[in-house]
């Protein structure tokens, strides 16, 4: 496969990834967040 | 007296311009005082690696005796064989990062997730400039705007370049003032700059503080297992300080072995320095590349945050200032000193340092994730 296609896909990976882990960790502080008030 | 001029006898002109650029990173680090801790090993170690015969990397003397070298020791056993050093000074500055305003505000860790843009950014002009995947991938990672992250990364992933990338890396952390400042001004309007934003925290209970490197850690390596080096010793480190009970352990990391690390660090990745693998038209690239890196990062959070407020003027709440955005970048606290700065030279009296400081461990935790997933969706490639 072409490099610069494979580069954009790593570009898709990657930030779908970081944004769908932050997402998740936020969402897991705010249940810790609640649940130890 | 023939072999008393051996040695300047060999130099070559490469040697020569490594020399100016150790006494180059000596001079930043004691005149400029940017990142002295790192570039002042590094300079000197550069020196070193780069004296013909040197006996800090291995030599074969007189042709036929072989001789360890210090340097190529420490590289070999610190960084190329298990990563060591750049893992175990995690620990240190997971000791010393407060999350106490991301956690009172984990909104901000979406925007540490946009300021990692810049990193694929270089990838994909590194793909285009001819590098291939994997050095281009440990190129984008200079954008992570973290040493140690970058080091790992490249040599993880076997790059021919962990010395200019380790070099820009710590460079253009030094020269976060300079450089942000440039790129917020590029995409925001002096009215975004002088936004206000009201501070009212959340309080964080004990629980939540010691939960949150345990959390963390398992979701990261749920998500991109190979981040766990990387993410499990930075969380190891803050457990430590948060626990209450291991204040004296939690002291050391945060003293005496980052500093121990630190020290060792910089003159062990001086090895890769060595004129031969440095004095080249790639690392001229690579500076260029890891400069688009850092910019894309603070364009990309900035971005975001600005979209954000679109959202948030359709819920008619308060919008952001779109600067914190830009401080989604591991360089802490520097970044988030820069907002600061440039929010009260627009506005006197604007204050938005605890967001940005929220925003700025944000992107300490989401720049190793990001080191973690490069490495993983590169490998399925390689």
């Amino acid at each position: 496969m072409n490099t610069t296609v494979i580069a954009f896909e790593i570009m898709a990976k990657g930030m779908g990834g970081i944004f769908a882990a932050a997402a998740v960790i936020m969402i897991a502080i705010m249940i810790l967040q609640k649940l130890t008030k | 007296m023939d072999f008393l001029l051996e040695g300047i006898r060999a130099v070559t002109w490469q040697q020569l311009v490594m020399y100016l650029v150790g006494v180059g990173l000596i001079w930043l680090a004691v005149k400029k005082e940017y990142e002295p801790s790192l570039l002042l090993p590094m300079g000197f170690g550069a020196i070193l690696v780069n004296l013909p015969y040197s006996g800090v990397i291995d030599q074969v003397v007189q042709g036929k005796i072989p001789a360890a070298g210090i340097i190529e020791w420490l590289y070999q056993t610190g960084i190329e064989s298990s990563e060591m050093m750049p893992i175990l000074l995690f620990i240190g500055i997971g000791a010393m990062i407060d999350f106490g305003p991301l956690l009172s505000q984990p909104f901000y860790f979406l925007f540490g997730a946009a300021a990692q843009f810049g990193i694929f950014v270089a990838i994909l002009i590194a793909c285009l400039m001819g590098f291939d995947l994997k050095d281009a991938a440990s190129i984008g990672i200079i954008g992570a705007a973290d040493g140690p992250t970058a080091i790992l990364v490249s040599q993880v992933l076997g790059s021919a370049y962990v010395g200019p990338i380790a070099v820009a890396a710590y460079s253009y952390m030094a020269l976060v003032p300079i450089i942000q400042p440039f790129a917020i001004r590029l995409v925001t309007t002096k009215k975004e700059r002088s936004i206000h934003m009201s501070y009212n925290p959340a309080g964080v209970s004990r629980t939540t503080r010691i939960a949150f490197p345990i959390v963390v850690s398992m979701i990261v390596g749920f998500i991109s297992p190979q981040s766990v080096a990387l993410v499990g010793f930075l969380m190891f480190g803050n457990l430590l300080r948060e626990c209450g009970v291991l204040n004296s352990l939690s002291k050391t990391a945060q003293d005496d072995l980052a500093n121990l690390i630190t020290l060792l660090l910089g003159i062990t990745i001086s090895f890769s320095m060595k004129a031969d693998w440095f004095v080249n038209l790639q690392t001229i690239m690579i500076m260029c590349l890891g400069l688009v890196a850092f910019v894309f990062d603070t364009i990309g959070g900035v971005l975001f945050a600005k979209l954000v407020n679109v959202i948030l003027a359709l819920l008619r709440k308060p919008p952001v200032n779109p600067m914190i955005g830009g401080c989604g970048i591991s360089a802490f606290p520097m970044s988030s000193r820069v907002v600061q700065k440039l929010a009260a030279e627009e506005e006197k009296g604007n204050i938005i340092l605890m967001q940005a400081a929220g925003t700025n461990v944000a992107g300490q935790v989401a720049s190793v994730i990001a080191g973690g997933l490069v490495i993983s969706i590169v490998s399925q490639y390689l």
